[in-house]
């Protein structure tokens, strides 16, 4: 099985996901990262699915139960780069992620973890520019 | 109808499930389905090999490209196991029902995300699920 890397930028998680999830992957991930968030502090996490091909009832549950877990851990999850075909699959499946913030890509995302007073790193990044 | 380049994939494990998705993948791309119908199919490949996997204690998919009458390309994929059957079909196909752990969009979403959908099952006897989606 394969692990998702969790890269830590700041006080933000990114989780750019490059491989082609399989369950077991779906459930280890989650874990990892409640366990980093507890031991970094992390504020915010950012989970990248710009290289995502398909997202499945399985996939899609595990967005909202990240945004969930983190909520409750104190840290605010963006989902970033959703492709235009997985949305429309999605929805036509029948889940709306109607508790999972989204944005366009990693830049808006970080925009809003930052507009959210959520993340010092996303105001530093912003601020380099 | 006439099939070809038929791919079998045994369905024992979570890797499967993946081999499956890039198989229904390769053969969305080969009869040239629109990139929104490949990642339907796909999808909806993904929910079935699951339902295979957990449901029917695993199995088999046969993914093929196929052909019909007037020449149309499409994709089409049967999944078979031969594991406990489903004793009420039409509350399977219900959204939101579920006998396991899941969200219960399984067999009713996948049904959505294809043109042709046909369930035979039998209890204690087995499931075959199959599934077609035509190029445009």
């Amino acid at each position: 099985m394969d692990r998702v890397p969790i890269l830590k930028i700041g006080d933000i998680l990114l989780v750019s996901i490059q491989i082609d999830l399989q369950d077991q992957s779906v459930l280890a991930l989650q874990e990892d990262l409640a366990e980093r968030i507890v031991t970094t502090g992390a504020r915010g996490v950012i989970i990248d699915i710009t290289a995502v091909e398909i997202v499945d009832s399985f996939i899609g549950r595990m967005f909202a139960t990240i945004a969930s877990m983190s909520r409750l851990l104190d840290a605010e999850t963006v989902v970033v780069g959703m492709r235009p075909a997985v949305a429309i699959t999605l929805v036509e499946l029948g889940l709306s992620l109607g508790g999972v913030r989204t944005a366009l890509d990693l830049e808006k995302g970080l925009v809003l973890l930052n507009s959210r007073g959520v993340s010092r790193t996303a105001k530093a990044l912003r601020d380099l520019r | 109808m006439t099939a070809s380049g038929d791919t079998e994939i045994p369905i024992e494990t979570g890797d499967d499930v993946v081999r499956v998705r890039q198989a229904a993948r390769a053969a969305a791309g080969a009869a040239r389905l629109s990139l929104v119908d490949q990642t339907k199919v796909v999808t909806a490949a993904s929910e079935l090999a699951r339902n295979t996997l957990v449901y029917g204690g695993g199995g088999v998919a046969r993914v093929s490209q196929v052909t019909d009458e007037r020449g149309k390309a499409g994709v089409r994929i049967v999944f078979h196991d031969d594991g406990p059957g489903i004793p009420d079909v039409d509350l399977a196909l219900t959204d939101g029902w579920t006998s396991g752990q899941g969200l219960g969009l399984g067999l009713a979403g996948a049904r959505r995300l294809v043109d042709a959908f046909e369930l035979e099952t039998s209890v204690g006897v087995g499931t075959t699920v199959t599934v077609t989606k035509w190029r445009r």
